[in-house]
């Protein structure tokens, strides 16, 4: 063995300090993706682990606890029928005998499925973007904006925040936190005003300030709602009006504990106001979000954020492959 | 969007007629259909594998009664089912004897705790009561805020209490002040929390056992899946809640997840939001809930709101034009305005029974911008032309066309519409009861069972002016 010089001695006592004493490591993508699906994997997978426990083949019994795991969590009848026939198929031609392969199958059938709605990340060429936030009422809207406050002034953009949400009582005091703690400047107006005024404001606002990046929060409606869904409209018709292609991005924001209901939401959503990409929040719960698996499949929406805290980092890109890995460990 | 179970029922039936009993084989089926319409309601699956047992059991071997078809007979089972596991009656709130009542709103993030806080405020005045209001949500930025403005909208006195107060504090400085003012109930508004963070859970079990509470209200939104069970069974644990609010029912979710709640918790639903308005709560019925998860229609509530609206003299009235066929362009206009009053059009809708006649209604999109125009070109007509819509010729188009602000063609259509509607309406005059009886008997070959088989959900009578699809059908 050689004799230890003075740099990798030095070298050694710095890495020393820098663990012992030095900021954590920043958790990787995987592992912060694994912190976020811990709860459905728990219920998920572990699940299908306890089915396949001593099976030594695959048969209709098995299939059908397998059916109500799915079932169990969101994913729906139609998107677990399709799965459930794929493994079916796969059966009857032999590609597949043992349990213990099931579960990898499973783990690329989603991960296929996932994959359907295309890039999650686009690029946009445009200043400023404008990137609208949608959704029923409670299903964190405000808060994931705040969230993506956080990572794209992280990423150097300069961020302006609209206050639409002129409906719902303190929505727009709700938003002035949030801007405060990211420190970025928020346009408002008064409680009850006119949302397409409020962001008619803010577009001008960001066009004098060179801002890059303008997140517009607005109220929570049910979408079945005619006359609140037409008011969405006439907001990206304001946007498109003084910045032409805009918005950019109009995220809909889906609550994680959300059933069948969720795909219904997406379809209105997607109808009057254009949808982009969807936001998964609250995953840090119990809930499995699988509804937004039955949304990727039937809609080809891409799934851009997942929301696991209420911290201003608890915000994660969202990769359909590491996903996959985190939830199945394969 | 969801078919109706009764509807897949009838196709599972359709070449059972003629057997006298429901069998093994043939009800196989059915049970399928009914455990898919059960979960795409968002019950919870073991409930629903319970419940499959449960009908099975009681559906077999019963006979075939000549007045019922064998859809009839599995519906009916499959709803004593579900309304025995939501209980029956409504659910009256309790109140300490000696005042004030402490009631706590508890919940998931986002499930509306706050709104229905301020909503119950207003239901406890309307049956005579004084509450005082208190947040003690120190963590959600704004959420005091939030129920301050609440308050101030129902106007209740909130207890304000002071920033950097813990919700220990802020709870007991209202608890004093109701004493001092003499309020009779305390509504304690908490922060939403998952059920799975020990810390929050702690803080809301010191809040129980320092007021004992006699109502402990866990408001789930009528959105949630199968997780549903998840969180009230953990609350119910920890907190032993007194009762479920469902809220977000104005949407178009079947609200399954009351069902898995109920079934987990047995706790009673004391309410259902409906709305964002303050008085968009409603007291709840677990029969008009079974018929909307099973996608049958919310009879029971439109009726009883289209009763609240309508003036009865009004609505004799109107009963006696349309057995004289003398609907006229003024009582059309007049029904518009009671469609207008009625509130949203979408929330009507959602309680239509999506069978029958009215089947079709499910899909249209009822623009309230729409109704505005067509009040405006009846408005632009005379008197004399809204009387007798014979006289109304190509120059009294044109003149109401610019009275009003639109094409030619919209006049066209309208009267088109109003035709297609008094026509409609000659046949309502008999009752629904009528109509039926006339196909019946037009349609023998194809087996008395097709024009019956729509009455499992209980088509009602519609009440005279609800007319939906001669307005908006095309």
């Amino acid at each position: 063995m050689e004799k230890a010089t003075p740099e990798t001695v030095g070298g050694v006592f710095q890495i020393m300090i820098q663990t012992l004493f030095g900021p954590p490591p920043e958790p990787t993508i995987y592992e912060r993706f694994q912190k976020a699906v811990a709860k459905t994997r728990d219920e998920l997978v572990e699940r299908i682990d306890d089915i396949f426990q001593g099976k030594k083949e695959i048969d209709e019994e098995l299939l059908e606890e397998l059916e109500m795991a799915l079932i169990s969590a969101d994913i729906g009848v139609r998107t677990t029928d399709e799965i459930l026939s794929a493994v079916r198929d796969q059966l009857s031609r032999n590609q597949l005998k043992d349990p213990s392969e099931l579960k990898a199958h499973l783990a690329k059938h989603m991960a296929t499925i996932l994959e359907r709605a295309g890039d999650s990340s686009p690029v946009i060429d445009a200043h400023p973007q404008v990137i609208m936030v949608v959704g029923v009422n409670g299903t964190g809207k405000t808060t994931t904006i705040g969230k993506l406050t956080h990572y794209l002034k992280s990423q150097g953009k300069s961020v302006l925040l609209c206050a639409a949400d002129t409906f719902r009582a303190a929505a727009i005091e709700q938003l002035e936190v949030w801007g405060e703690r990211t420190g970025t400047a928020v346009i408002r107006q008064q409680t009850g005003s006119d949302p397409s005024a409020v962001l008619f404001d803010a577009l001008q606002a960001a066009k004098a300030r060179d801002i890059d990046v303008v997140i517009v929060d607005t109220a929570g409606r049910l979408h079945n709602k005619s006359g609140l869904m037409a008011e969405l409209e006439k907001m990206k018709r304001t946007s498109e009006r003084l910045v032409p292609g805009s918005p950019h991005e109009v995220l809909l924001v889906v609550d994680a504990v959300t059933g069948q209901n969720g795909l219904e939401q997406a379809r209105q959503f997607t109808k009057t106001a254009g949808v982009t990409g969807l936001v998964l929040s609250k995953l840090d719960g119990t809930a499995k979000g699988g509804i937004v698996v039955a949304i990727v499949s039937e809609l080809k929406l891409p799934i851009r954020y997942i929301g696991v805290g209420e911290q201003l980092e608890d915000l994660e890109k969202f990769d359909p492959e590491t996903f996959v890995r985190a939830l199945f460990e394969v | 969007m969801f078919e109706n179970l009764s509807e897949k029922l009838q196709r599972v039936f359709k070449d059972l007629r003629g057997e006298g009993k429901l069998t093994e084989g043939n009800i196989q089926d059915a049970l399928r259909e009914i455990r898919l319409a059960l979960l795409e309601a968002d019950v919870n699956f073991k409930v629903v594998k319970e419940l499959i047992l449960n009908v099975r059991t009681k559906a077999l071997g019963q006979e075939v009664l000549t007045s019922f078809s064998p859809t009839e007979q599995v519906v009916k089972i499959v709803k004593d089912e579900l309304i025995r596991i939501l209980g029956s009656g409504e659910s009256k709130l309790r109140f300490a004897s000696q005042p004030p009542s402490i009631f706590m709103i508890v919940g998931l993030q986002g499930s509306g705790k706050t709104t229905s806080t301020g909503k119950i405020a207003r239901w406890l005045i309307k049956n005579g009561k004084r509450p005082l209001l208190v947040s003690v949500d120190v963590y959600r930025p704004a959420a005091r805020e939030q129920l301050r403005v609440l308050a101030k909208q129902v106007d209740v006195p909130i207890y304000a209490g002071e920033d950097g107060q813990s919700p220990l504090e802020l709870a007991k400085g209202a608890r004093r002040e109701a004493n001092q003012t003499g309020r009779d109930v305390v509504l304690i508004d908490t922060a939403g929390r998952l059920h799975i963070d020990d810390e929050l859970m702690v803080e809301l079990e010191q809040l129980k056992s320092e007021f004992e509470p006699v109502e402990v209200l866990f408001v789930a939104d009528a959105m949630t899946g199968q997780d549903a069970v998840n969180s009230a069974a953990e609350f119910n644990t920890r907190l032993g809640i007194t009762g479920v609010v469902l809220t977000k029912m104005d949407g178009d979710a079947r609200g399954g997840g009351a069902l898995s709640i109920r079934q987990v918790t047995g706790r009673p639903l004391k309410f259902i939001g409906v709305g964002e308005k303050a008085d968009a709560l409603e007291l709840f019925h677990p029969d008009r809930i079974v018929s909307r998860i099973l996608g049958m229609g919310d009879v029971l509530s439109l009726i009883e709101k289209v009763e609240e609206q309508i003036d009865k003299k009004d609505a004799l009235e109107m009963q006696d034009k349309l057995l004289h066929n003398e609907f006229t362009l003024e009582d059309f206009q007049k029904q518009l305005r009671q469609l207008k009053k009625m509130g949203s059009l979408q929330s009507l809708l959602s309680m239509l029974p999506s069978v029958g006649p009215f089947k079709d209604l499910q899909n249209v999109d009822m623009d309230p911008k729409e109704l505005v125009r067509i009040e405006a070109i009846i408005s632009s007509m005379t008197t004399k032309e809204r009387k007798n819509h014979e006289i109304i010729n190509g120059s009294r188009r044109r003149r109401i066309a610019r009275g009003s602000g639109v094409e030619v063609q919209a006049v066209n259509a309208l009267l088109k519409q109003y035709r297609e509607a008094r026509r409609m309406m000659r046949s309502l005059t008999g009752g629904m009861a009528g109509v039926g009886a006339k196909r019946k008997g037009k349609g023998k070959k194809k087996g008395k069972g097709r024009g019956r088989g729509n009455t499992p959900g209980g088509l009602p009578q519609l009440p005279p002016g609800m007319n939906f699809p001669q307005i908006f059908g095309r």
